[in-house]
């Protein structure tokens, strides 16, 4: 026994290991304890206080922030939705269609936002709207976030289908059912998991979108991503610190749900 | 074709091959109208004459490429000569991506083959941890790296109280925190794929390797590096890929002494250049660079794949 474990084993791994988490994990947690800081000034420590958080709410920039926080949620909400209905139509065509022509390409397109580096597809996006003379504004970013949420709503649901034996379709076929009906009754409860996290992966990549919404946003529309940007161009302030934790503590919960969904299903 | 009952079957599957036209309808028709054809029009713009203040006149030429690569002097008449100021930007940006590499590989590697090797109950819990740091926003992992390195930051604070330095190291707006930025972005894009290939490993032959007096360091060399080089590619091209068209970190972590493509590109359409047929043709060098990467990468995981 310990000889197999042996040839597995390298000294120093857990080592490296410890330090990439802690790597990954310090910054964000400096900032969170930051964001609790009393003091006037980001540099010294003046005890614990929720000052920051009240000042996001209250203080004289909140009705930035708030405006901000609806574009952001709004989009993000409408922009995965559609994006998910749009993924799970193609994944069901894809994993289900059988063998034809369109079957590669449509991969090849769905893929094609995330081969695309972010910046060529925001400058790309930015250049489209202007030549078809589409006033930038709240719009222009929900269209971009919908097109480019697509694959990521894909992948989770296409990974879920492919797991899914199309035995239980037939089965319900068999028995008379219609093939919108055994959708509807079998294959779609089925692909609920999938879908769930595709919804909250795109939902994610949404809120979180800085590069893209940069460029494709009309002047005095903000999302909290560039509301945060700005900001932090003029200097770091403490309050950003309280609104980047309240966005990291979501994300963190948006992430967990999404895992716990997906692994549920396994044990099933 | 035959024995499509035993594989599974590629007759069974076709369910919706009726309908499958107009289920893929939607996704064609957004990712035609709103990706592939805006890609499209960039490709054109880049060959068009700039407007000042933004925008362009419909007559074509190669004169943002001609500005990109080549320098004729003041007055536009000396003879061409490389033009190495754009040059220089994009090999700084190479050059950046790929010890951003570099440094994630060391630390990726050990970490994925670490976690691959827990037992199975731990191992996903490793894994949920690595991912966690990867969904959360860019940006704000971006302004958390500016925030920790600041001259005045908690990281000069912890060095001197410890009394490793005297003063304050001098990170922030240097190449090296563009660096560390970029590391810090793109590392768990490094740990997961080769998680994956490493997962999948044999380790049967790291022990017949073991029992023929292999020393574990020639057996990791040797046998399994081999083995996960796949997952090992995939990490550097999923690590350097996003590095060379970073925007954030050098724009947070590096000033404006440390450009990057990103931020030249950037320039041109929000900043104070506004050309932007010249923006859209280093989109267009970036662009290809990646494709090229990218072809390159999908033969050889093709061959890999012929190879098993």
């Amino acid at each position: 026994m310990s000889s197999t474990t042996d040839v597995k084993t390298y000294a120093g791994f857990r080592f490296i290991t410890i330090l990439c988490l802690f790597i990954l994990y310090a910054p964000l947690v400096v900032v969170t304890v930051y964001s609790f800081n009393a003091s006037e000034s980001i540099t010294t420590w003046g005890g614990l206080s929720l000052r920051w958080y009240a000042d996001v709410f209250t203080g004289p920039e909140s009705a930035k922030f708030q405006q901000a926080a609806f574009n952001s949620f709004s989009i993000a909400i409408i922009a995965a939705t559609i994006a998910t209905a749009i993924a799970t139509a193609a994944a069901t065509a894809i994993v289900r269609g059988g063998k034809y022509k369109l079957r590669g390409p449509s991969i090849g397109l769905i893929s094609l936002p995330i081969m695309v580096p972010e910046i060529v597809l925001a400058v790309a996006t930015l250049i489209f709207f202007n030549s078809i003379g589409f006033t930038r504004g709240y719009m222009t970013i929900l269209v971009a976030h919908t097109a480019f949420c697509i694959p990521f709503a894909y992948l989770p649901i296409q990974a879920r289908m492919q797991g899914i034996e199309d035995t239980y379709e037939h089965a319900a076929m068999d028995l008379y059912a219609t093939k919108a009906q055994a959708f509807r009754r079998i294959l779609f409860p089925l692909m609920m998991p999938g879908i769930i996290s595709g919804f909250l992966l795109a939902f994610i990549v949404s809120l979180d979108d800085f590069i893209i919404t940069n460029f494709v946003k009309g002047a005095g529309v903000e999302t909290l991503p560039t509301a945060i940007f700005g900001s932090v161009k003029q200097g770091l302030k403490p309050n950003i610190m309280a609104i980047s934790t309240m966005l990291l503590g979501l994300s963190i919960v948006m992430v967990t749900i999404s895992y716990f969904v997906s692994k549920s299903d396994n044990t099933k | 074709m035959a024995g499509g009952a035993a594989s599974g079957g590629s007759a069974a599957s076709d369910t919706y091959r009726q309908a499958r036209n107009w289920l893929l309808l939607p996704s064609w028709l957004v990712l035609v109208v709103f990706v592939l054809m805006p890609v499209c029009v960039m490709v054109i713009y880049s060959f068009l004459t700039k407007e000042f203040r933004g925008g362009v006149i419909w007559d074509p030429t190669l004169a943002a490429y001609d500005q990109f690569f080549f320098d004729r002097g003041l007055f536009g008449d000396d003879d061409p000569t490389l033009q190495w100021t754009y040059i220089s930007i994009f090999w700084r940006s190479i050059w950046q991506a790929g010890l951003a590499t570099i440094l994630s590989l060391l630390i990726g590697f050990p970490t994925a083959y670490y976690i691959a090797t827990r037992p199975a109950n731990t191992r996903a819990l490793w894994v949920f941890l690595i991912t966690i740091p990867y969904w959360v926003n860019l940006l704000i992992r971006t302004v958390s790296m500016k925030f920790l390195l600041r001259d005045e930051g908690p990281l000069n604070d912890f060095l001197m109280n410890i009394g490793l330095i005297g003063d304050p190291l001098h990170i922030i707006n240097t190449n090296l925190a563009v660096q560390l930025g970029l590391f810090y972005s793109y590392l768990p894009f490094m740990v997961l794929p080769i998680y994956a290939s490493v997962e999948r490993y044999n380790f049967t032959m790291s022990e017949a390797a073991a029992d023929l007096y292999a020393t574990k360091w020639t057996t990791l060399r040797r046998i399994l590096l081999p083995a996960v080089k796949p997952g090992v590619i995939a990490g550097c091209i999923l690590v350097f890929v996003p590095s060379l068209g970073a925007f954030l970190a050098p724009d947070l972590l590096g000033g404006a002494k440390n450009f990057m493509i990103g931020s030249l590109i950037e320039e041109q359409f929000k900043g104070n250049a506004g050309n932007w047929p010249f923006g859209a043709a280093a989109s267009m060098v970036l662009l290809t660079m990646v494709m090229v990467i990218l072809l390159i990468f999908a033969r050889q995981q093709r061959r890999g794949g012929g190879e098993q």
